[in-house]
């Protein structure tokens, strides 16, 4: 009930930042204050005042819920950000774009702690503006009560399946959802080939009847509650929906998935670059990775997280899966070039516009 | 000369917060990514036409539920004195003091196949039904947030009209029915013009309602300009000029409305 209560307040909270149009500044940039843009529902948020206790700085917390509306806000010109979270495909065109800081890592000693296969990534190979906050995989998240027994669920196809319309649960975000077609027709999710991404797209508007809803963080009460048989959402989302509701269960699509991972960085010309380095720096404490791993349940980058967690979780293949499962069966998205992207957006309205 | 002035503060608020935004919006609208004028982004909104459609139907369709609904309710509570009034005007507004989003976010528990309302139908063996995440739930929506818009106005005006008009109506052989075509529904006109405006806009445009209860399922024009701007089709000047073109669009409705508005001496059924 409490979760729900949360995901409500921040649901509404979102809400209220889309109401409030471009422009709106995130709190006044005084000394001695870090603006945080986070995803919802990603933070022990007793490590914040941890932080505040620790340094003196005082947090702003705010939360958003798709790179993309965090991408138009920074974009729309809103400035007072300190510190945001976005995603690898989303680091590497704002990097492109020239919105993000070069981070000083004098200032982040705990960027030693960092998995060493999660540093220099595709989206930023020299590894200049980001630090890992987390990373996980995709898959389905499924009801074993409304799904047929011994129904095949480690593929995307079941996602196609009639049997279940109206009780399919898909992204509300383009990058992910044409990504989830595009596995199924056994193409990349990198692809640059204008033909494969309006084929992708063409499957889903032939799915759309199927689908209940397009949906982020309101997922988790559609599933808990039972109120849809199929989802696609993270690992670390499922273990959390899985307290909330046992008959929840996982799968890996056997045509390969998404691993993701969202890093801290720090937008263009902000007043508190110091502040933001220490609290990215404070995030990469084994104390405050450790609690923010056991609040989400999402994957840590931080070895001596990993080294304090209960065993049993750190073997679980779908949370720390191995190298060659992560590079055989996963990809990460990487930064698309500017005309592909056009078409995603383009391909997108084309499919909400359906009806 | 004097009283002029206590009214600067307004105007200076109009125009920072409605004049300016205006014109940077149609300064958007006709202006590329690249700069330099261009009519790209009207002649591009051709694809969306469904969109517009859905949208103006939907809140059609919940404007005219509002009025058949908060018509005889105004009429009746106008009609009305003492505390059951006050009771019934107190209860539209309750409501109205808690904030839209959480209102609207409560029909979600409501309306979800293991909602309230499916687990009520339950009880006689019937359902579950699929009542969230469709074109119904939103025009619900609208209907919910919007009616006392469309209640208040049409009671004020109504309770304004002289009794003795009604009275002169009577004395000269006018039955019930009579009286109300002839008298007091022209009377109360203005009052209904204005709750269909005050019902309609705020639905054409919502984003809101269509994305927490609609499950992204339906896009309405409010939803295409969201994404535009804070979503997954980030193009702010194509943004622009669908709101212009929405703008223009509901001025000429309304123009049309007061136009009939006018001749309200001459209406009758």
């Amino acid at each position: 009930m409490k979760k729900k209560l949360i995901s409500l307040a921040l649901a509404s909270a979102s809400l209220l930042g889309l109401a409030a149009c471009g422009g709106s500044n995130a709190g006044s940039a005084a000394n001695g204050v870090v603006n945080v843009y986070n995803w919802g529902e990603y933070i022990d948020q007793s490590v914040l005042d941890d932080f505040t206790a620790q340094t003196g700085i005082k947090v702003n917390y705010q939360t958003y819920d798709s790179n993309e509306s965090l991408y138009g806000k920074l974009a729309g010109g809103a400035t007072g950000y300190d510190v945001i979270i976005p995603s690898d495909y989303m680091i590497g065109q704002m990097i492109e774009e020239d919105m993000l800081e070069p981070l000083d890592f004098d200032n982040i000693p705990n960027f030693e702690d960092i998995d060493p296969t999660l540093k220099n990534p595709e989206y930023d190979p020299e590894n200049l503006y980001s630090v890992p906050y987390m990373f996980g995989t995709l898959g389905i998240i499924y009801n074993t009560t409304m799904v047929d027994a011994g129904e095949d669920m480690e593929t995307w196809n079941v996602l196609w399946d009639e049997k279940y319309a109206g009780d399919i649960l898909m992204f509300d975000n383009p990058r992910d959802t044409i990504g989830i077609a595009l596995k199924k027709l056994g193409y990349s999710y990198n692809t640059t080939d204008p033909a494969q991404v309006v084929a992708a797209v063409d499957a889903l508007v032939a799915q759309r009847p199927l689908v209940q809803a397009y949906v982020m963080d309101d997922i988790f009460e559609k599933l808990e509650g039972g109120n849809a048989a199929i989802g696609v959402y993270y690992y670390g989302d499922f273990l959390t929906m899985k307290e909330n509701n046992s008959d929840l269960a996982f799968a890996l699509p056997r045509e390969g998935t998404n691993r993701y991972v969202d890093a801290m960085c720090i937008p263009k010309g902000v007043e508190n670059k110091s502040n933001a380095e220490a609290f990215i720096n404070f995030m990469c404490s084994t104390d405050a990775g450790l609690r923010n791993c056991e609040e989400t349940w999402y994957s840590s980058p931080l070895l001596s997280v990993r080294e304090a967690l209960d065993p049993e979780v750190v073997e679980d293949p779908f949370a720390y899966p191995d190298e060659t499962f992560a590079t055989e069966q996963c990809e990460t998205f990487a930064c698309l070039p500017a005309d592909i992207r056009t078409l995603y957006n383009d391909q997108w309205v084309r499919l909400m516009n359906e009806s | 000369m004097k009283n002029k002035a206590i009214s600067y503060p307004y105007i200076g608020w109009m125009g920072i917060f409605v004049v300016a935004p205006i014109l940077i919006i149609t300064l958007y609208a006709f202006t590329a990514d690249a700069g330099g004028f261009t009519l790209a982004n009207f002649r591009d909104m051709a694809q969306y036409a469904s969109a517009f459609g859905r949208s103006f139907l939907l809140a059609a369709v919940a404007t005219v539920i509002c009025l058949l609904m908060g018509y005889p309710l105004a009429y009746y509570l106008a009609r009305e004195t003492g505390w059951l009034r006050r009771m019934a005007t107190m209860l539209i507004m309750l409501p109205m003091w808690m904030n839209f989003l959480l209102r609207t976010y409560s029909w979600k528990f409501l309306l979800e196949r293991n909602g309230l309302l499916n687990a009520f139908f339950g009880l006689f063996g019937l359902g579950p039904f699929q009542m969230i995440d469709t074109q119904g739930a939103i025009v619900l929506g609208m209907v919910y947030n919007f009616l006392p818009y469309m209640v208040l106005p049409i009671f004020s005006v109504i309770e304004k009209i002289d009794p003795k008009v009604i009275e002169a109506a009577q004395d000269l052989g006018a039955d019930s029915f009579t009286v109300f075509r002839r008298v007091t529904f022209p009377l109360s006109l203005p009052g209904v013009l204005s709750g269909i405006t005050m019902v309609f806009i705020p639905s054409v445009s919502t984003f809101a309602i269509s994305r927490l209860l609609g499950g992204s399922k339906t896009l309405l024009l409010g939803n295409l300009i969201d994404m535009q701007f804070l979503g997954s089709a980030y193009n702010p000047h194509l943004g622009s000029a669908i709101s212009l073109v929405m703008m223009v669009i509901v001025m000429v409705c309304m123009a049309v409305m007061n136009h009939f508005g006018d001749g309200e001496q001459g209406v009758t059924l």
